[in-house]
């Protein structure tokens, strides 16, 4: 951070203090790093769906969005419009407190989990011991939006869409779990900072490459993308969990959907690809958060690659993977890398 | 003083959501209560500093345990006249189980020393203290509860591909072990008559 924006703050901060008083302002100036955190997220999420038409729509030799702005531009601001303008439908026989706050549910931790990530060195909401954990915890709450507007649907489609999603989400979580304990291992730590730090030798891909890959698929299918995007097949379920929402209700399930994938791309980068930090060290003119942002990036686009690529899984395939193939694998790298660092005498 | 508004708002909550779990008819309701309750709880630890054991709450507790349950529950089929029925008669059994738990709660809260100061001194991280003592010092403990939730696994394992006639199951290397001749006949079809055996 330069000395003048210091100063800046520094004034800021004394201005503040000397206005509402030290708790407050305190307090104040929390809400306002909150909302600078947000801002950029919820544009990159509402960026990334056109990002995704467009990508798509590349890689089937077609236009995508063209019509709303120049080169379709402004067609995400429209879709929001559209969205927030329509009449909320809310059926007869739902229940509707689980109906109406499964869709705030899904949204709001993918949300939350951004107070931990460090976007250069110092520039994190929250530097707290357990990002990692934090991470996990936060994560793990999201399979309740979509199980609660399965059921609180009162619709056999949503129903099962919500039951398969649970399933889903809790057997990816585990292998996604075992994936970064060896990373935990290697940094010796659980904050993300610290985990950044510790790939300034090397990055944790080069001798983590294989659960770098189960990492990337178990996150697909946690936030169920396809080819995993089963809870939604909507050859077979309608539209899943969605089935019964309309206007912004399903809009905020979709903004959850990319909210999330958006957070894995960039815990993906910090965890495995070394954060902030340039490939070679001469190119560390470039400011991290740049660094950060194209390694990010490129996993996104790993993710929409994915879509336009593959079909989809079959539900018992999906299964099979993760806990016959995903997890075994990961088991006996924890073992590998628990064994690598005793004989290097670095445990 | 923020810190003592928060602990009165999450303990507040807890209690609240603790309520709701024995009083909503739905049993659904009931589960997430019993969620909201088990978040308020981690919320209660981070007050104390005992992070890792708040994150560990969420993880295994929101994360796993209230996801099966949710499941189990939301597939039963109970009808809510047949609960109630049994209400008188099981009444005086229920308070006997609830007055032995409440007096097992009494006797372990009074046996604690206040007062109790934050688990930890913040320099050292939460997770590498509890490593600390949980390898060295409770290590045969922490042993032995693996060793039963091993033995808990391989008995789920077990249980779930022990073969039942009521069952039918895809077996994979079967269906790939079948040839033409078993499973293809040629018939010559007599005109009129159709395919016999």
């Amino acid at each position: 951070m330069s000395e003048s924006l210091k100063a800046i703050l520094d004034s800021l901060h004394a201005f503040g203090t000397g206005l509402v008083g030290d708790m407050w302002w305190t307090l104040i100036w929390t809400l306002i790093k909150i909302m600078i955190l947000l801002a950029p997220v919820l544009f990159m999420v509402t960026y990334i769906t056109l990002a995704e038409r467009k990508i798509i729509g590349f890689m089937q030799v077609r236009y995508g969005p063209n019509r709303v702005g120049f080169w379709g531009i402004l067609q995400p601001l429209a879709d929001a419009a559209k969205l927030l303008f329509k009449e909320l439908l809310i059926p007869e026989k739902v229940d509707k407190s689980v109906f109406l706050l499964a869709p705030a549910l899904t949204l709001v931790p993918a949300l939350v989990a951004w107070a931990v990530i460090p976007f250069a060195p110092g520039i994190v909401l929250a530097d707290i011991n357990i990002g990692i954990l934090f991470i996990l915890a936060i994560s793990s709450m999201g399979v309740y939006g979509i199980i609660m507007a399965g059921w609180g649907s009162n619709n056999r489609f949503s129903f099962l869409g919500g039951l398969r999603s649970a399933a889903q989400m809790v057997s990816y979580e585990v292998s996604m779990g075992f994936t970064l304990i060896p990373v935990v291992m290697l940094a010796g730590s659980l904050n993300l900072t610290d985990v950044v730090n510790a790939q300034k030798g090397v990055w944790f891909v080069v001798p983590l490459l294989p659960l770098f890959v189960i990492y990337f698929v178990s996150v697909v299918a946690e936030t169920n993308r396809s080819p995993f995007d089963l809870p939604e097949a909507e050859a077979e379920l309608v539209a899943g969990f969605i089935t019964e929402y309309s206007a912004m209700a399903s809009g905020l399930f979709f903004m959850g959907e990319y909210a999330n994938m958006i957070l894995v791309s960039f815990m993906g980068s910090i965890l495995f690809l070394g954060g902030w930090l340039p490939p070679v060290g001469f190119l560390d003119f470039i400011p991290g958060i740049i660094w950060l942002g194209i390694k990010a990036s490129l996993l996104l686009f790993v993710f929409l690659w994915i879509r336009a690529t593959f079909p989809r899984y079959r539900y018992d395939q999906l299964m099979r993977l993760g806990w016959k193939v995903f997890l075994p694998i990961s088991l006996l790298w924890i073992f590998v890398i628990g064994l690598g660092m005793h004989l290097l005498g670095k445990a | 003083m923020v810190t003592d508004l928060l602990f009165y708002l999450f303990s507040a909550i807890t209690v609240m959501a603790a309520v709701g779990v024995v009083t909503s008819r739905n049993q659904v309701h009931s589960v997430l209560f019993l969620i909201l309750a088990f978040f308020n709880t981690a919320a209660l630890f981070i007050l104390l500093q005992a992070e890792l054991l708040a994150a560990l709450l969420v993880i295994v507790y929101m994360g796993a345990v209230a996801v099966l349950f949710l499941f189990v529950v939301m597939m039963l089929d109970v009808s809510f006249e047949e609960l109630r029925k049994g209400m008188i008669q099981h009444l005086p059994l229920g308070v006997f189980v609830g007055a032995v738990i409440l007096a097992e709660l009494v006797v372990i809260l009074s046996g604690i020393h206040a007062p109790h100061a934050p688990a930890a001194a913040a320099t050292i991280p939460n997770a590498q203290l509890i490593g600390q003592v949980m390898f060295t010092q409770y290590l045969l403990p922490f042993e032995v509860a693996s060793f039963i939730l091993l033995v808990a696994l391989i008995g789920a394992v077990v249980l779930t591909h022990r073969r039942r006639k009521v069952v039918k199951r895809q077996i994979i290397s079967e269906q790939l072990a079948r040839t033409r001749e078993q499973s293809v006949a040629l018939v010559k079809v007599a005109s009129g008559q159709g395919a016999q055996q």
